[in-house]
C-alpha cells in the first residue's frame, strides 16, 4: 500500500486526544471541537538499494557536471566536506547516509589514484563533533582511515590561516570560506537534507564560512525577511547564500554537490505510536504509550534526556542526487516536498505545537530556553510555504518544559546571553547593535569554540534572530508547562495547561478563535493558501 | 520649623545600647540562628528616657533629630556581629544613630535644620593642634578618636557623651553640622551621610576613565556608590551584582550598565573584561585569568571579599566600603595577582578638579541630582524600634532600601513611604541616667 498523504483533520467529539511532544515527555490533549490538526504524509518508500543508488547518482550527475569518476585524477587535492551533528534529527541508525556516500566517493577516489584526500566536518559556527559522533556519521572504516592520520578535520571559522576571502557579492557580502576546501581541485559536499532550507549553496557558503561571511545573512534583517525559511522563493537567507554560492563558483572553486533526502521514519518501534495518527493506535501502541509515559514520569529528567538522546532514527534514504549545486538542489526539493507537503486552506488565529527534546543544536546536550524558542519560532513556525499557518497578530502556543538549564560545555555563551542580555532586553535589533560584536569576538568563546565543544560565542544571538519573523508576526507566544521564569525572561507568557493557554490567547485574538495544531512527528511542510 | 527643648520637656527619649554581655551574646545567637535584626528584642538595646546630654564644651549645640537612619553598621552592632576592633573606640552606653537630619538648638545654626557629619574628630574633641588627618581635612582619618573632652567614640552614635540620632535629642559640635537648604526634604537630607560615604568611596577608588568596574551589593550603600560613580567618575562600564528585584531596578535606574544576580558575577566580569577562564569539571567557570579593573565591595563579608578576588584582574583594585568584620579569606590570589585592596571609610575633604571640597557638600548636591530621597522606604516611630530594625534587616527582600526613625511630632498616622504606622508607644520605656 502506498503511503498516505498528509491531511487536515477537524476535531469533533469523537476525536481522540492528540499526542504532543513536551520535551522529554508527552502530553495527550483533548483539543477543542473544530480545531484543525495538520498531519504530515506517511513515510515514503525508501530507495531499494541505497548504495547502488548512490553509485548510480555519482555516475549520472545533474546540471552541467561531469560524473565524479571523470573529475578524479592522481595527484589532485580532494576535499570531502559533510554536514555536521545538527543533521539528521534524531541521529540516524547506522549506516548514516554520510557514511554510505563518502565510502562510495572514496572508492572512486581510490580507483583514480587520488591520495591527497581530506575530510572536513562543515561546522560553520557549531560545536566540534566528538570522536564517537564523527565515527557514527562516517562509520568505522572511514573514521579509522582518516582520523588517526590527521586527515579528518573540523572546519574552524576562527582560524585565519585556514580561511580564504574570495570576494564580495554584488550586495557587498564578504565570502570567506575554508582555505583547504577552496583551494582543492575538487570539493565534494555531502549533505543530508532534512528540510528544504538545507543544502544548495547554503552547504558551502554557510557550512564552511567564517563569522565575517555568515553575518551577512545570519542577521535580524535577513531572517525577518525570510518568509519562510523553507520557501525558496521568499527567503532572504536563501538569496544571500545563493549570491555567495555563485561567487564561490565564479571564483573557481569546483564543487561536486551530493544531496540525500530521508523519509520521516523518525522513531524506532518502541516509540512507534509517535508515528501514527491517534485514532489508529493499536492496543500495542496504547500499551507502549502508557508504558513510556509512566516510565518517564518516574525517571529523573537527566536520565530521560540520556535515554532520548540515545534514540536512533530508522530513517531511510529516499533519494540521492549529485552534480552541479543548483540542479541538485532543485531535485532535492522535489523529493522533500514529496515527503513533507500538506495542503492547508486558510490561516488560523491560534497555532499550537508540541516541541520535542531535540533540535539541531542540542544533540547529546540540553535543550536550553533559547533553543526552545528557536525550535518553535525559528523552525516549526517556518514550516510553511505561502502564508504562515497562523495569521498576523495571532498566537502561538508551544508545549515544552523549557528548563532554565544550560550545558556549560556546549553552550557557554548561551548562559551569558540568557542571564545577562535577555535580562536587559529581548529586542533583536538592540541586541544585534549592542551585543553581537562582543559575543562574536569574545576571546574565551573563541577559545572554547576552537578547542573544546562549544558553539561559537555569537550562536545564541543567531538563534534568537532565527525567531525574528515569527516574533514580528505573532501577537503573543505562550509556552505551556515551561519554567515560568525562563519563559518570562524571553518575553513570552507561561501557562500551566493548554486550556489556560487558550484562555490567555483569547486576550489577543478574541473569543472562540480558530485553532490549528501542527502535529509532529512526522515533520511536515504546510502549503498554506 | 525648629523645635526647642523647652517644647519637649527636659528628658530625652532614646534607644540606648548598653554593654551587657549576656544580652549581647543573646542577640548574637538570635541573629545567627533566626537572622539579622531578630536579636533586637533580647539584645542590649532599650528604649529609655535620659537626662539631656551635657554640652561638652565650646562650640557644642543641641540637635533634635527629625529623621535618623538605620545603617548596616548599626545592624551589625545590634546583631552582635561587629568586630571587637571597635571596642576601644566606642564608649558604653551609647545611643546609636549617625545618619541624622535634625533641628539645631544653639550656635550659629540655631533654629535651622542640619545634617550631622558624625565623625568625632579633633575639632569636636577640643584637640589643638589637630592630628595629621584632621589637619588635612580628612576627618575619617582622625587619630584622636579616643581622646579629648568626650569619651572614646569614632562617631556620634557610638559615644556615651554625645548621644545619637535614635533619640529626641543629642549634642553635636558645630563643626559636625551642615545646614540643610530650606527646599530640601528631610528624606533627602537624611540620605546625605550615607551618600557622603559613597562619594568618598567612589573618589577613593581613583577610577581612570574607561575602567571596568563592578559593584558588589545594592543595599543603601551600594546604590549610593552607583549614583556617585555615575556622577563623579567615568567608568567605562559599570556592572552591579544585586540580590533582590527592587535593588536591581534601582541599580539600573541609578546608572548601572548591567545588573546581575549573585552567582552570575564571574560570568558578568568575564564578559565585561573579555577575560579567558579556567574551566571547572562541569564545564563552568572555575576562575578568570583576567578580570575587571576595580571591584567595590559594598557587602563586607568573607564571601563578598572572595568574590572580589574572583573577578578583579591582575594588578586590579578592590575597595571595601561595606563594613567588614572578622573574615576568612584565601589571600593567594591577592599575592599572585598583585591585587591592591583598600578600605573607604567615612568622609572629609575630597580633591576635585575645581579644588578641595567637603565630601558632605558634594553629597548634598548628589542627593538632589540623583533624587536619592527615593531610597527612604519606610519610617517608624522610635517606640516601634523592633519592627524598624527587623524591617531594616530584611529591607532588600521586602523591596525596601533605607529605613528611618521619624522623630517629628507630625509623624503620627499612616506613613507616606512604607505604609508603616508612625506613633503610639508599643514598648514600655524605662527611665535612666545618661551619665
Amino acid at each position: 500500500m502506498s503511503p498516505r498523504p498528509g491531511f487536515v483533520l477537524e476535531v469533533d467529539r469523537s476525536t481522540p486526544a492528540t499526542l504532543m511532544w513536551h520535551g522529554e515527555g508527552f502530553r495527550l490533549e483533548k483539543l477543542p471541537v473544530g480545531t484543525r490538526v495538520v498531519y504530515g504524509p506517511e513515510p515514503i518508500d525508501a530507495l531499494k538499494d541505497p548504495d547502488q543508488a548512490i553509485r548510480n547518482a555519482l555516475e549520472h550527475p545533474l546540471g552541467d557536471s561531469q560524473p565524479l569518476r571523470t573529475l578524479l585524477f592522481a595527484g589532485m587535492r580532494l576535499t570531502i566536506a559533510f554536514d555536521d551533528i545538527s543533521l539528521p534529527l534524531p541521529p540516524m541508525r547506522p549506516p548514516d547516509a554520510r557514511q554510505r556516500v563518502i565510502e562510495a566517493v572514496l572508492d572512486l577516489a581510490a580507483e583514480a589514484g587520488v591520495d591527497d584526500v581530506v575530510l572536513i566536518a562543515a561546522l560553520a559556527l557549531h560545536r566540534r563533533m566528538t570522536d564517537p559522533e564523527l565515527r557514527h556519521a562516517l562509520g568505522d572504516r572511514v573514521f579509522e582511515a582518516f582520523a588517526p592520520n590527521g586527515l579528518l578535520l573540523q572546519h574552524d571559522a576562527e582560524d585565519p590561516s585556514n580561511l580564504v576571502h574570495l570576494g564580495l557579492t554584488d550586495q557587498g557580502e564578504d565570502v570567506e570560506i575554508n582555505r583547504r576546501a577552496a583551494e582543492s581541485d575538487l570539493l565534494v559536499y555531502v549533505n543530508i537534507n532534512l528540510v528544504p532550507m538545507d543544502g544548495g549553496h547554503k552547504s558551502v557558503a554557510t557550512g564552511l564560512a567564517s563569522y565575517k561571511s555568515l553575518k551577512h545573512h545570519h542577521n535580524v534583517r535577513t531572517l525577518m525577511n525570510s518568509r519562510s525559511l523553507m520557501d525558496e522563493h521568499h527567503s532572504e537567507l536563501r538569496n544571500s547564500n545563493w549570491r555567495m554560492g555563485r561567487l564561490i563558483a565564479a571564483s573557481g572553486v569546483k564543487i561536486f554537490q551530493i544531496e540525500t533526502t530521508l523519509n520521516t521514519k523518525t522513531f524506532p518501534e518502541q516509540l512507534g505510536f509517535l508515528q501514527k495518527r491517534e485514532w489508529e493506535w493499536s492496543v500495542r501502541d496504547r500499551a507502549s504509550f502508557l508504558a513510556a509515559s509512566s516510565a518517564l514520569a518516574r525517571t529523573p529528567v537527566g536520565l530521560s534526556r540520556k535515554i532520548f538522546h540515545s534514540v536512533q532514527a530508522p530513517h531511510d534514504i529516499t533519494s540521492v542526487q549529485t552534480g552541479e549545486v543548483e540542479a541538485v538542489h532543485r531535485s532535492t526539493l522535489d523529493n522533500i516536498y514529496r515527503q513533507q507537503s500538506v495542503a492547508v486552506s486558510g490561516q488560523t488565529d491560534v497555532l499550537t505545537m508540541g516541541l520535542p527534546y531535540i533540535c539541531p543544536y542540542n544533540v547529546n546536550s540540553t535543550m536550553n530556553p533559547i533553543l526552545v524558542a528557536c525550535l518553535g519560532l525559528g523552525y516549526f513556525f517556518n514550516l510553511y510555504r505561502g502564508k504562515p499557518l497562523v495569521r498576523e497578530g495571532g498566537v502561538l502556543i508551544m508545549s515544552h518544559p523549557t528548563p532554565w538549564e544550560f550545558n556549560p560545555v556546549h553552550h557557554p555563551s548561551y548562559i551569558d546571553f540568557f542571564e545577562q542580555v535577555l535580562a536587559e532586553t529581548t529586542d533583536m535589533f538592540e541586541i544585534e547593535a549592542k551585543y553581537e560584536e562582543s559575543f562574536a569576538t569574545d576571546p574565551w568563546y573563541v577559545h572554547l569554540y576552537r578547542t573544546s565543544y562549544a558553539y561559537h560565542g555569537v550562536h545564541p544571538l543567531y538563534m534568537w534572530y532565527w525567531c525574528a519573523h515569527a516574533m514580528a508576526h505573532l501577537g503573543r507566544v505562550i509556552i505551556v508547562g515551561g519554567d515560568r521564569a525562563a519563559v518570562r525572561r524571553m518575553g513570552f507568557s507561561p501557562a500551566s495547561t493548554l486550556n489556560d493557554a487558550l484562555e490567555l490567547a483569547e486576550d489577543v485574538v478574541g473569543r472562540d478563535p480558530t485553532i490549528t495544531h501542527l502535529h509532529a512527528p512526522p515533520l511536515l511542510l504546510a502549503d498554506v493558501t | 520649623m525648629a523645635r526647642h527643648l523647652d517644647e519637649e520637656g527636659v528628658r530625652v527619649k532614646a534607644l540606648q545600647f548598653e554593654r551587657n554581655m549576656p544580652r549581647f551574646a543573646a542577640a548574637r545567637v538570635a541573629s545567627a540562628l533566626v537572622g539579622s535584626g531578630k536579636g533586637v528584642k533580647i539584645g542590649p538595646l532599650e528604649l529609655v528616657e535620659l537626662e539631656p546630654f551635657d554640652l561638652p564644651g565650646e562650640g557644642w549645640v543641641r540637635v533634635h533629630p527629625r529623621l535618623a537612619g538605620i545603617c548596616g553598621s548599626d545592624l551589625a552592632t545590634l546583631d552582635g556581629r561587629s568586630s571587637r576592633y571597635f571596642e576601644p573606640i566606642v564608649s558604653f552606653p551609647f545611643v546609636p544613630g549617625h545618619e541624622v537630619v535634625g533641628d539645631v538648638e544653639g550656635g550659629t545654626l540655631d533654629g535651622k535644620r542640619a545634617v550631622l557629619e558624625p565623625v568625632l574628630g579633633c575639632q569636636a574633641r577640643g584637640i589643638d593642634p589637630p592630628c595629621q588627618g584632621c589637619a588635612a581635612g580628612h576627618k575619617g582619618a582622625c587619630e584622636r578618636i579616643a581622646f579629648g573632652h568626650v569619651r572614646p567614640g569614632l562617631q556620634t552614635g557610638y559615644c556615651r557623651d554625645t548621644g545619637g540620632g535614635w533619640s529626641t535629642g543629642f549634642v553635636a559640635h558645630e563643626s559636625q553640622l551642615h545646614e540643610v537648604p530650606t527646599d530640601m526634604s528631610d528624606e533627602a537630607a537624611v540620605m546625605v551621610e550615607p551618600v557622603a560615604c559613597a562619594v568618598h568611596a567612589a573618589l577613593a577608588a581613583k577610577i581612570a576613565g574607561g575602567e571596568r568596574v563592578v559593584v558588589l551589593g545594592a543595599g543603601t550603600l551600594g546604590l549610593c556608590v552607583i549614583a556617585a560613580l555615575r556622577a563623579l567618575c567615568l567608568p567605562g562600564a559599570l556592572v552591579v551584582v544585586a540580590k533582590h528585584p527592587a535593588q536591581r531596578n534601582l541599580a539600573r535606574d541609578l546608572g548601572a550598565d548591567q545588573v546581575v544576580k549573585p552567582g552570575e558575577h564571574k560570568r558578568a566580569a568575564r564578559r565585561l573584561s573579555g577575560s579567558l577562564a579556567l574551566e571547572s569539571s562541569d564545564g563552568g567557570i572555575e576562575r578568570l585569568t583576567g578580570g575587571v579593573d576595580l571591584v567595590i565591595d559594598c557587602v563586607g563579608t568573607s564571601d563578598s571579599l572572595a568574590q572580589c578576588l574572583d573577578i578583579v584582574r591582575p594588578s586590579g583594585r578592590v575597595v571595601l566600603v561595606g563594613m567588614p568584620g572578622v573574615v576568612k579569606l584565601d589571600l593567594a590570589p591577592l599575592w599572585q595577582r598583585e591585587i591592591e585592596i583598600r578600605g573607604a571609610y567615612a568622609y572629609g575633604c575630597e580633591e576635585r578638579p575645581e579644588g578641595p571640597r567637603s565630601t558632605f557638600e558634594i553629597a548634598l548636591q548628589l542627593v538632589r541630582q540623583a533624587h536619592l530621597e527615593r531610597l527612604v522606604s519606610a519610617r517608624y516611630a522610635l517606640e516601634n524600634y523592633e519592627d524598624a530594625v527587623a524591617h531594616a534587616a530584611s529591607a532588600g527582600r521586602r523591596g525596601a532600601v533605607k529605613i528611618v526613625f521619624d522623630l517629628r511630632k507630625a509623624g503620627s498616622g499612616k506613613d507616606a513611604f512604607g505604609g508603616q504606622e508612625v506613633g503610639g508607644p508599643r514598648v514600655a520605656t524605662t527611665t535612666k541616667e545618661a551619665k
